[in-house]
């Protein structure tokens, strides 16, 4: 390790850090790197707030020198949505982990809002977005950056609030024992406790996005079609002239921008939430980032800074005279009656909202739709199972040797993790080439789809938790010669289950969701239909058949929520209590 | 140094009342405690596990407010506003701070200017001993460093009282001596700013060996039952004679007092037939070496708790739970700091595996009601199994479900070493034939 890593620099007067501080050779490239960070963020931030008529003025062309000026646009929406899903993280999650009402309220609505149909919501807000910013392009951008906020939010918040509540009994009781104001405890105990589980789930979620910002950026419902500049919509639009070139260029483009964000941005923050990682035993080497070292060794970036850790401190003296902290309470709960009065209203309202959607499906719909609707889902559903148990088949094996393998895991896991980032529908046109080709049934080939972009989920969690079995565990199964059928049903297989179950859940929730744009898959003028759940959502959307739209979704999320009840979370309980290590 | 100058009092606890759970039924942790705490004493809380001092400490420290009762702080002349500042078991640092942050988070949260924040803090990391670990995280120190970090952050803040939660337990036994000893001398030579100590522990030499009081706790539920002076002059002796027979005599309060409930009761842990609390992880194993102990050379029968404490490295928190045990099975009489073994132990002693299970057998059912209960029923029924939800539903009608559980836990474990039932962890139930 470094010197300058213990080092506790204490930041002199600002009129003598001035005299002292000579800029040197990482000032210099931090500084190249930071202003050309600067200029791409202005350049393509004009994009979006022109009028809608440009779009059609200057439509999205398979012109390679445009190529980068779309990665830009997309690469801007989905950091933008990044951004706004960590606002709304801290903000709901804390409030989840700190008031026991809004904790009852926020936590089902976000195991509920998981496992909704993410494409599905395009439907509903494209229209609300265009509404809000009538005749600019501002509005189709928030819809696109909503549907990726989407993708990320739910499962960012669920992951926050789930590390608040796990926060230490003493630390808390440190906090409250001298008095931090909210504020000063969200800052000094609360924020950094989440930060690395955080951090971890904002770059899965990244990842996630990819898939929704290629379906997002170029949007038919009914009949408007808005097409915005963007990797998403140059897809689009070389599905629909079959231009194979232009695709390959895409897949290299996102590759690159994949591998810049990374070591840009990903790669630094995950080296500096290493530092939060809650643990009292000094361990191995953390995580190393070039950029993260480069912006620790500048000498004018603590300069920079200064004024707005300054303002950051003002902000804080000025909040903490306003909320202070609160004392303990006796632990007797409120009046029973309010509690009576909040549960009677949330069960009213939630009996509200059933009763006006089921109104607004059924006034259009009859029961014979809704029979079809989930005919379909549990066909879908029978897809979902079986590619999840092929998946499984194929790759436990294989991440199992990986895992067990340290020079071989090291090498292969971010492989596997840059696979899962890597948005796969722009793989399918080769799909629907191969399957036209061959004359295949779309009901069965097409499947293979949908599980495409999420074995990965899979395969990584397996090879973590092949590296994680004991290495004295495996000792004894060598010493006593235990091998073959015996070694993976008593050795591995336990091992690795716990770490199973979260990677299967997480596949199995993303199969779902890419149903609908899996079932339905079109190459030029050729279009593949499977019989399914994602099919009959793809349709209604583009026929703007909302009712539909919104049966299809309720049916889909009713799925995934018993999927999760009835097989996830059993499996969860079982992992918990039956093999875990220690 | 007590008896310098008339004691001021500091804080007077009245009344102290709390629960765990709902008001109906909830689970009485603290009943009817009264105290004050006077300047210039270190007071000790000594009691098992579950006799509610921590919650005491707790609710000393505002951390919890009790259900009755009231904590008082009186203000005097020099010390308007008295405050408190806690030291805990497992340190409770913030990993990500450094040493120097941490000692000045209470500082920062009473808005202390950061200049002063930074002398004043520098000050009390000096005072502890840590000097040069300032930029340290916590992660790079030991133990006992950083349970220093952990006092030089309650000192900064200039309290008039100390808590301190079992500070020293989770240190090893070299540690965790030269901390007490370093502690003592910075008090007797008054270097900090507290005017009182308050410490909970479970050690009971500890207790002697700091303490100018002794307050010994009851539990279940938790209530002052003896309060001992310790007038023995600082720095105290191990091995002085006086010394000792403070610790033995200690001792012998808290049997006397597990002893007077056998007296009234039938049973020493709470609850009563089949609804007994029974200690939590106390092991056929553990008792079989305590016998085996007692049994041998130097006891030859018979021993004083303060020396089979001292031989087998045991705190009173985890002696006494198992010298308990041993007296409801019959296996061993405690009177006065002593505790005796019946004939029916010796034998048990001399026994084979065999032998011992079927005293142990004999025991279990004549004397623990619920094995009795399960086995009775599981003779009665003609599957001879039943569903364990139907015994841990009964017992909580009578206790709070973490006692159920344990007491159900405790019961099958002492039930499959003595064979006279076993569980079935995948099925939940209990059953009479063994597997194979």
């Amino acid at each position: 390790m470094s010197p300058e890593r213990f080092s506790n620099r204490v930041l002199p007067p600002f009129s003598r850090m001035l005299q002292l501080t000579r800029p040197n050779k990482a000032d210099a490239i931090a500084f190249v790197i930071l202003a050309a960070l600067a200029l791409l963020v202005f350049r393509g931030a004009e994009g979006t707030v022109q009028p809608l008529a440009t779009l059609h003025l200057e439509p999205v062309t398979l012109d390679p020198a445009w190529l980068p000026y779309y990665a830009l646009r997309t690469v801007m929406r989905m950091f933008a949505a990044l951004v706004a899903s960590t606002v709304f993280t801290l903000i709901v999650a804390t409030a989840a982990a700190r008031s026991r009402h809004a904790g009852q309220l926020i936590v089902p609505a976000l195991d509920i809002l998981q496992s909704v149909p993410i494409l599905g919501f395009l439907t509903f807000t494209v229209t609300f977005f265009m509404g809000l910013f009538p005749g600019n392009v501002l509005g189709v951008e928030l819809a696109a950056i909503f549907a990726i906020f989407t993708s990320q939010a739910w499962n960012m918040a669920f992951s926050f609030y789930q590390s608040l509540r796990s926060i230490p009994a003493d630390l808390e009781e440190v906090a409250q024992g001298f008095h931090l104001s909210p504020i000063r405890r969200f800052l000094k105990l609360d924020l950094p406790f989440a930060t690395p589980a955080l951090v971890w789930n904002a770059m899965m979620s990244m990842s996630g996005g990819w898939f929704f910002v290629v379906a997002a950026e170029a949007i038919t419902v009914g009949n408007t079609t808005v097409t915005l500049p963007g990797i998403g919509s140059w897809l689009a639009i070389a599905i629909e002239k079959q231009d194979f070139r232009a695709i390959g260029m895409a897949v290299g483009m996102m590759a690159v921008v994949i591998l810049i964000y990374d070591q840009l941005f990903f790669r630094p923050i995950v080296a500096w939430a290493d530092r939060f990682r809650f643990e009292q035993t000094a361990s191995g080497d953390g995580p190393q980032s070039w950029a993260y070292d480069l912006l620790r060794r500048t000498r004018l970036l603590p300069l920079a800074l200064a004024p707005l850790q300054a303002i950051g401190r003002l902000l804080l003296l000025a909040f903490d005279r306003v909320v202070t902290a609160p004392k303990p309470k006796r632990e007797i709960s409120d009046n029973p009656w309010i509690e009576r009065l909040y549960r009677a209203l949330v069960f009213a309202a939630l009996l509200a909202a059933v009763w006006f959607s089921a109104r607004y499906v059924l006034a259009s719909l009859g029961l014979r739709d809704i029979g079809e609707a989930f005919g379909l889902a549990t066909l879908t559903m029978l897809r979902v199972i079986i590619l999840i148990a092929l998946a499984s088949i194929v790759w436990v094996p294989i991440g199992v040797w990986i895992g067990l393998h340290p020079v071989w895991a090291e090498r292969l896991q971010p492989v596997a993790q840059f696979l899962a980032a890597f948005p796969a529908n722009v793989l399918f046109p080769f799909a629907v080439i191969v399957i036209v080709h061959w004359n295949l049934s779309p009901d069965i080939w097409l499947s293979p789809l949908m599980i495409l972009g999420t074995q990965w989920y899979i395969l990584f969690n397996i090879i973590a938790g092949a590296s994680a079995i004991p290495n004295d565990l495996r000792e004894v199964a060598d010493m006593f010669g235990v091998r073959g059928w015996q070694w993976w049903r008593q050795v591995a297989l336990p091992g690795v289950f716990p770490y199973y179950v979260t990677g299967a859940l997480t596949a199995s929730g993303g199969s779902w969701n890419a149903s609908i744009v899996a079932e339905a898959v079109s190459w030029g003028n050729r279009r593949l239909e499977a019989h399914g759940l994602g099919t009959y959502i793809a349709k209604a959307t583009a026929a703007g058949d909302y009712p539909r739209v919104a049966l299809g979704i309720a049916v889909m999320s009713m799925f995934v929520l018993g999927f999760n009840r009835l097989v996830w979370r059993p499996m969860y309980a079982f992992a918990e209590r039956r093999l875990r290590l220690a | 140094m007590a008896t310098l100058a008339p004691a001021r009092p500091l804080v007077e606890i009245q009344s102290l009342r709390h629960f765990y759970g709902a008001p109906p039924g909830g689970h009485l942790v603290l009943d009817d405690v009264n105290m004050t705490l006077v300047e210039n004493e270190v007071v000790g809380l000594l009691g098992r596990s579950g006799s509610g001092k921590s919650t005491l400490l707790r609710s000393i420290a505002g951390l919890i407010r009790p259900r009755e009762g009231e904590v008082r702080f009186l203000p005097n002349e020099d010390c308007l506003d008295p405050s408190v500042a806690m030291v805990f078991q497992t340190f409770a640092l913030f990993p990500w701070l450094t040493v120097l942050q941490n000692v000045e988070l209470g500082l920062e949260a009473q808005k202390v200017p950061a200049d002063e924040r930074r002398t004043r803090a520098l000050a009390a990391i000096d005072l502890i001993g840590l000097d040069g670990f300032e930029n340290a995280y916590p992660k790079e120190l030991s133990g006992g460093m950083r349970q220093r970090v952990g006092l030089a952050r309650a000192l900064v803040v200039n309290p008039s009282l100390l808590l301190m939660d079992e500070p020293f337990s989770a240190l090893d036994v070299l540690t965790a001596e030269t901390l007490r000893s370093d502690l003592l001398d910075l008090w007797s030579e008054g270097r900090m700013p507290i005017k009182s100590i308050l410490i909970v522990t479970h050690n009971i030499e500890e207790a002697v060996l700091m303490c100018d009081r002794i307050l010994v706790f009851s539990s279940n539920p938790g209530r002052v039952v003896a309060e001992i002076k310790v007038d023995l002059p600082q720095p105290r002796d191990r091995l002085d004679p006086s010394f000792r027979a403070l610790v033995d005599d200690i001792y012998a309060r808290m049997t006397a007092r597990a002893t007077a409930a056998q007296a009234t009761r039938d049973g020493l842990f709470p609850g009563t037939g089949t609804a007994m609390v029974l200690p939590p992880k106390v092991s056929t194993n553990s008792l079989a070496g305590l016998i085996e102990e007692v049994d041998a050379a130097p006891f030859e029968g018979r021993a004083s708790m303060a020396e089979l404490a001292d031989s087998l490295q045991l705190e009173a928190d985890e002696l006494f739970p198992m010298a308990e045990t041993l007296q409801l099975l019959r296996f061993a009489e405690l009177r006065g700091a002593e505790m005796i073994l019946t004939p029916l132990a010796r034998r048990y002693a001399q026994g084979d595996v065999d032998q011992r299970k079927a005293i142990f057998a004999q025991a279990l059912l004549a004397h623990v009601p619920l094995a009795q209960h399960i086995r009775r029923i599981l003779d009665e029924r003609s599957s001879h199994s039943c569903p364990a939800r139907r015994f841990r539903d009964e017992l909580e009608d009578h206790m709070s479900p973490d006692y159920a559980d344990e007491t159900l836990r405790t019961v099958t474990h002492w039930g499959r070493y003595a064979e006279v039932f076993t569980y079935d962890e995948d099925a939940d139930q209990f059953s009479l034939d063994n597997p194979e």
